[in-house]
């Protein structure tokens, strides 16, 4: 089936198809143990709770779209799980959190074959990096909470495509891989559209702040307009050296990154001046194993 | 403007002697406007009695407000007698609730079904009008502006500020003055702490220079330790609100079920011993179920 209306477009129908596959999209496996664990405690620490949360891009997403709906409308659009926490209460955020572990798990195995497990520990590798690399390059200029959701949610197009269009992203994954073809480029030969425009048309339909949909939408580029998405590409660029890139292939095919001025046009002499980010690709492992 | 306590308790009724002069009903609050306008403030167990003042003004127009869903807010609503009486109108306001998604109308749906109450809602004669207020929406009822704001409370809890001719009064609700829930060697610490004093000023702003603050003041300073995060409030912070916001009169109210009367007057005497000092023109009373007060 081809839903899309063209390039780079994606048919109302399709729209409403994809948000009503996040709407019923489980978490990962290890948040909803922990949730579960957590609120079976009648004295669990907040804080340890908003860690889940904010670990989770599943249940990141839907506590984002209920806070930066037109019902709170608050001022300023919401980036951050402490945020809502602030607004919403902590116990409602957690029963929001329960009401979403419910619906089930993230399975390991979807129709689509793509690596779930795999795709979370990439995601939270790249929301460090891009607070690691915003501190370090961009400072003052990006908020370290944008720069952490930016990371987190910005290949959230990808699961949706695994959740509501399997076959598709399949024959997509397989086309990159045959061609040597990076993912979005597949993508958009095989559904007509990529996983960030699937990410940034969501983001918008749920009133998330224009700077995180235009840096969802943008992180393929061609151009990278603003710090933040500057900060998002080159993180999304050391993910992949790391082996963290969520079958992205990013720079298949021999693909040349133009590098934003800030980092001196040198990926290597990047990496080298942001250090060692070996606790970082720790922590993200810990965090979404799900057994243990 | 006036208003008037139906009842002062949290969480439970606490009927008996031990409660005879405070009274044991839960919160309800009767606000009158200067043209009559009637608004209530929440449907505890209070709105029983002031229901039966109402049957001598048929019809009845009420203007309910409901601060939150918890049961000591709302499980008068039934018992509400001019609900069952045609050519009355009841119009329920609250908030809507993000995890069930549901509206106001949820408060009744929830009491009135088969197995919890012998009445449904198609059976009551009044006219009833359910309407989910918008955080921060200003409602014109009558002469009367009433406005929301979202508090603290392990629900969505609406704080109802009510303005008529140049005189308002503010009404928490249940309320947890806002604390970080990091520690401080934590490193989200100081984000947090920014953001709830963002959410606390704006709060503030809210409840500004109020001729009536009216306050869950659940707690004495020594109890609120071991229920922080329960979503009350206690004396010692209802006063420094009431100082910071610049409000006329402080009532304290939501008063514990375990505490009696003699009880309830020793916790106040000693709180108000400790800030007498430096409450300058600020009137701090003790909510009291029929206690009326003309602004």
């Amino acid at each position: 089936m081809r839903g899309a209306v063209g390039m780079g477009q994606i048919s109302v129908e399709l729209g409403k198809r994809l948000n009503s596959a996040v709407e019923s999209m489980p978490a990962f496996p290890k948040s909803v143990q922990r949730i579960l664990e957590l609120t079976r405690d009648i004295n669990c620490r907040p804080k340890d709770l908003v860690g889940v949360i904010e670990k989770d891009p599943v249940i990141t997403i839907k506590v984002l779209k209920i806070i930066n709906s037109a019902y709170y409308g608050l001022p300023n659009k919401i980036t951050s799980i402490n945020q809502s926490a602030v607004y919403l209460g902590v116990n409602t955020l957690k029963n929001l959190a329960l009401s979403f572990s419910t619906i089930g798990i993230l399975p390991k195995k979807n129709e689509a074959n793509f690596d779930i497990q795999h795709y979370l520990v990439s995601s939270l590798v790249t929301a460090n990096l891009v607070r690691a690399i915003g501190a370090k390059f961009a400072a003052g200029e990006v908020d370290p909470t944008d720069c952490y959701i930016a990371g987190l949610l910005h290949d959230f197009g990808k699961v949706v495509f695994a959740q509501c269009m399997p076959e598709e992203f399949n024959q997509a994954l397989a086309l990159s891989a045959s061609d040597d073809l990076p993912l979005h480029k597949a993508e958009e030969k095989v559904i007509g559209a990529d996983h960030t425009l699937v990410g940034a048309m969501l983001a918008k339909r749920w009133q998330f702040p224009a700077s995180l949909a235009d840096c969802i939408a943008g992180h393929h580029g061609p151009k990278y307009e603003t710090p933040l998405a500057e900060c998002l590409l080159v993180a999304d660029l050391i993910a992949e050296r790391l082996g963290y890139d969520s079958n992205g292939k990013i720079s298949a095919g021999g693909v040349e990154h133009y590098l934003p001025k800030r980092f001196g046009g040198d990926l290597d002499a990047t990496m080298a001046e942001l250090g060692d980010t070996s606790k970082m690709i720790a922590e993200a492992k810990m965090f979404s194993q799900s057994e243990g | 403007m006036k208003f008037k306590f139906w009842g002062v308790r949290g969480s439970i009724p606490a009927p008996g002697p031990h409660t005879a002069r405070y009274g044991g009903n839960t919160t309800c609050i009767e606000v009158r406007s200067d043209n009559g306008t009637l608004i209530i403030l929440d449907g505890g167990t209070g709105i029983f009695a002031l229901a039966q003042s109402l049957l001598r003004e048929l019809p009845v127009s009420a203007n309910i407000f409901i601060t939150h869903s918890h049961w000591d807010h709302i499980h008068g609503l039934p018992f509400f007698i001019p609900l069952f009486i045609p050519g009355n109108t009841v119009r329920l306001h609250g908030a809507m609730d993000p995890v069930t998604g549901s509206g106001v109308e949820q408060v009744m749906a929830v009491q009135l079904q088969y197995s919890y109450f012998p009445v449904r809602e198609a059976e009551m004669k009044a006219a009833i009008e359910y309407k989910s207020l918008a955080i921060g929406q200003s409602l014109e009822v009558g002469d009367v502006t009433v406005t929301s704001t979202l508090l603290n409370h392990p629900v969505i809890d609406f704080g109802y500020r009510i303005e008529c001719n140049g005189k308002s009064l503010f009404f928490t609700g249940d309320h947890e003055p806002y604390y970080n829930i990091y520690d401080r060697e934590d490193a989200d610490y100081a984000e947090y702490q920014a953001l709830i004093e963002e959410k606390q000023s704006s709060v503030d702003q809210a409840m500004r220079g109020v001729d009536a603050l009216i306050v869950d003041s659940s707690y004495t300073r020594e109890e609120y330790p071991a229920k922080k995060g329960w979503g009350h409030g206690y004396f010692d912070a209802s006063i420094e609100m009431a100082l910071r916001v610049g409000a006329k009169r402080l009532y304290c109210t939501h008063h514990e079920p375990t505490r009696g009367d003699e009880e309830l007057e020793a916790v106040f005497a000693t709180v108000m011993e400790r800030h007498a000092s430096r409450l300058g023109e600020l009137q701090v009373h003790l909510a009291r179920e029929g206690l009326e007060v003309d602004l």
